[in-house]
């Protein structure tokens, strides 16, 4: 990861672009837009070595508000678009956003490879338990009896899936919960999140203000998680399945060595890969 | 005993259970490679992944083919098991010969039926008699002597692949050779070989490994990508290449991955590529799309196989080309290309990475089973000058628009890392600036832009291969081309002629090029390998067609014959 | 680590004048770009009045910010991560990301800068409750005083803007798909 030592440090806002973000005023969002910029200007990273990747949902408008480069992809597909920048540009520092619908439904397959893949990357997820472009239905991580989803009246009827508990079983290497509601909180989480090497994922809980505006009591009982990470998987996996969603902070971090192919030549003549063809 | 000699002659080598066909069948092309000749093999098997029945059809010739012909000349059987099963694949008739092992079975009654003369070689015998000695080995050795492949060709490749397994090993193999020539002095005798006179850099390879290399030599350094038959090994081949060249090759966890990852790739500067089959492609129809709508290039290599749905994948067909053409939603213009032969897979490939970037789109590359997985004796392929080279930005900061209005429709692209260079790609529709806009100028303009930079490019020659004269017209593309030569050329022995128009451009069509090729032109055949006439279709929906038309379409999976076609324009009515 | 206590018992963490100074001028620039950041969203909503208003108390924050600065001349003020900083959450001074509403009224705006400016006097009397050093007990009630002096305005201000009709929040139309 470059440092920034020649120029004078950019602030915060040196990582906003011109655009005004389009989300509903009251969108936990915003909170984590404002962690993203702290969090960037105090690693002394540069706008134009970060590239944001994101999938399609509320908050995978994201890149476009940052002063990065950015690729807005589609539905589910962050990841991959993220994996194969990286893998090929390990120079750059790649952050892929995205909402809990993008991410554990649609993109549920490719969350199970990135962990398990464990490229350098951070990958924020914006959970709201809800998806909220789409006007209101159920997501992965919404509770069973929520009833007001059109398409599921009644509720969704299944468990909702435990995001951090697969990314565990999947080989992410650093696991963490925040609140949208602690924006300080959160940049301290994702300064830690981008530093550390492999994957790390970090569900952070930003309420839907219009789908779900019960939601605003999260930021009143989310708190810290009374313990300190651990790096043993089977205690973290103890842990995570049985908190109330609500511990913040991180909660796993592992030690596993990231997924980076040297990316050196051998060989400068092409001639040598023809030799073998030769009668 | 005749002293008359053949350019050309036709083998399959069949056997099952470990007896080596394919082995035995590599062998005996490599040893036409050593001996000077050209030369093409393709392969069936049965259903089971080991110890099925296998056949391997190797045609020799002292003239570069691109095609297998009507007949085989000879079938050497290493057993009979399930022989009977490749029938319609090898058609034989009496002037061919079947040989085999009497103690391997029953000789299958349908090619019996030929009216083939027959032949005996107690090949298991045989080989007991000899220290490791090895059924296939013995038949290999028969049939080169009956075709007159020198022994010291057949000893040199010998010697070249046991080299890991010792001495023993290659002594055991080169004294079947010998003990088989022996034995097949006794038979009943096959066309010999013309001598050689092929030139002296020739190649031993695949479709497959020549769209790699075509890929390597236009600049790809990132390729993500899923296992599917007939597109592995291009992937097999990529790999370590790939590594040499300080590239590298992810094994995606599906085709959704492997598209977004080398979009992904791309974006970051990386000339980026994938291979895979029809249901793959098919999965990455939508990101192919986001490609063409952030104009961030990619090259996609389908190498066709048996449609639809799981289909006949150890098969032919060319059934892909309407989806290629216009499976992605919403108006998407991008490039679709096919090589016109295996040799031909390297330059498409080459070419397809070379357009992609400079067009900043999409490129789909049309192989086929036929094509990629064949191997061929071949004149090493020209060097050419298509390397990948993307457009950059002069300005950067506030004045740099990503997606700006220019005249060429190609817009200068910032590398991640460009300070100032900033921009969020989208699949969203976007402004000049790529801020999403649904404004309708804002639509057109890009729609304008995507759709101008393609048919505004000047593709150059390459667009199609034309040949011959006259007032009749055979139009096709991909393996076909092939076949459709080699009966052209039976047309032209007999004194007749017609155009030939290998097209290797699909999309963006080529109105005036085309017209041109068929000025004067009464009468148009057109030839491809679908149950449907997908090119057909697409000729008539894009093209204007001159005269009287028609059309050859049949589908996979057996390969179409050069005798089908001379057929065809001798029967026209 | 644990999370830096709530304002107002942040006294712990602040020992220096200068601590003091950083943070009073980290309060106020916060405040600063969360006004700005709220006229933007307002803007975008189609919430003129309100937008112009948000406007004018990010303008009057960033007076405040000079004259913070001007207390720090000749001073050299820590600098601080965005989580080391005293209070829990965020500055404040600054309104939390979901006090807002696309329909809020002026009187919700004042109310929510009042409430916010209250809560600084509450921090900064933390400091002045919890500190033995004479120069930092000083320079924090001053600049209690000064937030104060801007509740007693927003008071006024607020005097000025009727209060919101119930329903104020109705909107008739559903929310709108867009992607």
């Amino acid at each position: 990861m470059d440092t920034n030592t020649a120029s004078a440090s950019l602030t915060a806002k040196d990582f906003k672009s011109d655009v005004k973000p389009v989300w509903c005023p009251g969108c936990g969002d915003f909170g984590v837009l404002s962690s993203m910029t702290k969090v960037l200007a105090e690693l002394g990273l540069r706008p134009e070595n970060v590239a944001v990747i994101s999938g399609i949902g509320c908050s995978s408008r994201i890149p476009a508000y940052l002063n990065c480069y950015g690729f807005h992809g589609v539905h589910g597909r962050a990841l991959p678009l993220a994996i194969g920048l990286k893998v090929s540009r390990p120079d750059l520092t790649v952050v892929v956003t995205g909402g809990d619908g993008d991410g554990f439904s649609i993109g549920g397959n490719h969350f199970l490879h990135a962990c398990r893949r464990n490229v350098d990357l951070t990958y924020i997820v914006m959970d709201n338990q809800v998806y909220g472009m789409t006007k209101g239905q159920a997501s992965p991580t919404t509770e069973a009896n929520w009833a007001k989803g059109k398409l599921t009246p009644g509720g969704p009827g299944i468990n909702p899936f435990y995001p951090l508990v697969i990314a565990l079983a999947s080989g992410a290497n650093y696991i963490a919960r925040c609140s949208s509601g602690d924006p300080n909180g959160t940049a301290k989480v994702l300064a830690e999140a981008i530093a550390h090497p492999g994957f790390s994922f970090v569900q952070i809980l930003s309420p839907c203000v219009t789908f779900r505006p019960e939601q605003r009591e999260w930021k009143k009982v989310m708190r810290p998680s009374p313990v300190e990470p651990t790096d043993d998987p089977a205690r973290a996996a103890r842990r995570l399945m049985s908190d109330d969603g609500l511990n913040t902070g991180p909660l796993y971090i592992g030690s596993r060595k990231p997924y980076q192919p040297e990316l050196k030549a051998s060989v400068t003549d092409l001639a040598d890969l023809e030799r073998e063809f030769a009668v | 005993m005749t002293t008359e000699t053949t350019p050309s002659v036709s083998i399959v080598l069949t056997g099952s259970g470990g007896a080596g066909v394919m082995t035995a069948g590599s062998m005996l092309l490599d040893a036409a490679g050593r001996a000077g000749y050209y030369a093409l093999m393709t392969r069936s098997s049965g259903p089971q992944i080991r110890g099925g029945e296998a056949a391997a059809m190797v045609r020799i010739a002292t003239h570069p083919v691109e095609s297998h012909t009507d007949r085989f000349d000879l079938l050497a059987a290493i057993d009979w098991q399930n022989v009977g099963r490749f029938a319609a694949e090898i058609p034989m008739d009496g002037a061919s010969l079947m040989v085999g092992d009497p103690g391997g079975g029953e000789k299958p009654q349908n090619i019996v039926a030929s009216g083939a003369r027959q032949g005996d070689l107690p090949l298991k015998e045989m080989a007991k008699a000899i220290e490791g000695g090895r059924p296939n080995m013995l038949m290999l050795g028969a049939v080169a002597a009956m075709i007159g492949l020198p022994e010291q060709a057949v000893a040199e490749v010998i010697e070249r692949s046991l080299k890991r397994k010792g001495q023993e090993a290659i002594d055991a193999s080169i004294a079947c050779v010998r003990a088989g020539a022996e034995a097949a002095a006794e038979l009943p005798p096959v066309p010999r070989l013309a001598a050689a006179r092929g030139d002296k850099s020739r190649w031993s390879i695949t479709g497959n490994e020549a769209t790699g290399l075509g890929a390597i030599r236009g600049g790809v350094r990132f390729v993500a990508a899923y296992p599917i038959t007939p597109a592995t090994e291009v992937l097999e081949w990529l790999a370590p290449a790939l590594k040499k060249v300080g590239g590298v090759l992810v094994q995606a966890e599906d085709e959704l991955a492997s598209i977004t990852q080398i979009i992904g790739g791309s974006y970051g500067g990386t000339p980026s590529l994938t291979a895979t089959s029809g249901p793959g492609l098919a999965l990455m129809m939508e990101s192919i799309g986001l490609a063409v709508a952030s104009e961030t290039p990619v090259v996609v290599v389908d190498v066709m196989r048996g449609g639809p749905s799981t289909g006949i994948p150890t098969k032919s067909e060319q059934s892909d080309l309407n989806i290629a053409v216009y499976g992605l939603h919403g108006d998407a213009p991008h490039l679709v290309v096919a090589p016109t032969s295996l040799g031909d897979c390297l330059f498409t490939t080459q070419w397809a990475v070379h357009l992609a970037e400079a067009l900043q789109t999409a490129c789909i590359v049309l192989s086929d089973q036929s094509l990629g997985q064949s191997q061929a004796i071949i004149n090493r392929p020209a060097d050419v000058a298509f390397l990948a080279k993307r457009e950059k930005p002069a300005l950067t900061g506030a004045d740099l628009k990503r997606y700006a209005i220019t005249d060429s429709g190609v817009s200068p692209m910032p590398i991640p890392g460009t300070p100032g260079g900033q921009y969020t790609a989208d699949g969203l529709e976007h402004a000049e600036s790529g801020t999403p806009s649904s404004a309708a100028s804002d639509h057109k303009n890009q729609m304008d832009k995507r759709l101008r930079k393609l048919t505004a490019y000047n593709y150059g020659d390459h667009w199609a291969d034309l040949s011959g004269a006259g007032d009749t017209a055979i139009v096709t593309w991909g393996s076909t081309c092939g076949p459709v030569g080699e009966a052209l050329d039976r047309v032209r022995a007999a004194g007749g002629d017609a155009r030939l128009i290998k097209l290797r451009l699909l999309t963006p069509v080529q109105p005036e090029r085309f017209a041109a090729a068929l000025d004067g032109v009464k009468r148009v055949l057109i030839v491809e390998q679908t149950h449907g006439g997908q090119f057909y279709r697409y000729l008539r929906a894009h093209y204007d067609l001159p005269g009287e038309v028609q059309v050859f379409a049949k589908p996979g999976p057996l390969p179409i014959r050069p005798a089908e076609i001379v057929d065809r324009l001798a029967n026209w009515s | 680590m644990s999370a830096p206590e709530s304002a107002g018992s942040g006294s712990k963490l602040i020992a220096t004048v200068e601590d003091l100074l950083a943070h009073a001028r980290e309060m106020e620039a916060e405040a600063a770009e969360r006004y700005d950041d709220l006229a933007d969203q307002m803007e975008v909503h189609n919430n003129h009045e309100v937008a112009r208003l948000f406007r004018k108390l990010a303008a009057i924050e960033a007076k405040h910010i000079a004259a913070v600065e001007a207390l720090g001349d000749g001073l050299e003020l820590p600098e601080l991560k965005p989580w080391e900083y005293a209070w829990k959450n965020e500055s404040p001074e600054a309104p939390e990301v979901d006090e807002v509403h696309y329909l809020m009224t002026p009187y919700h705006v004042i109310s929510i800068a009042l409430e916010h400016e209250k809560q600084a006097v509450d921090f900064f009397d933390g400091v002045v409750a919890n500190s033995t050093d004479s120069r930092l007990r000083e320079t924090a009630e001053h600049l209690a005083e000064e937030e104060r002096g801007h509740v007693r305005l927003l008071e006024e201000w607020l005097a000025r803007f009727p209060e919101p009709d119930a329903g104020w929040d109705e909107d008739p139309d559903p929310p709108y798909m867009h992607e």
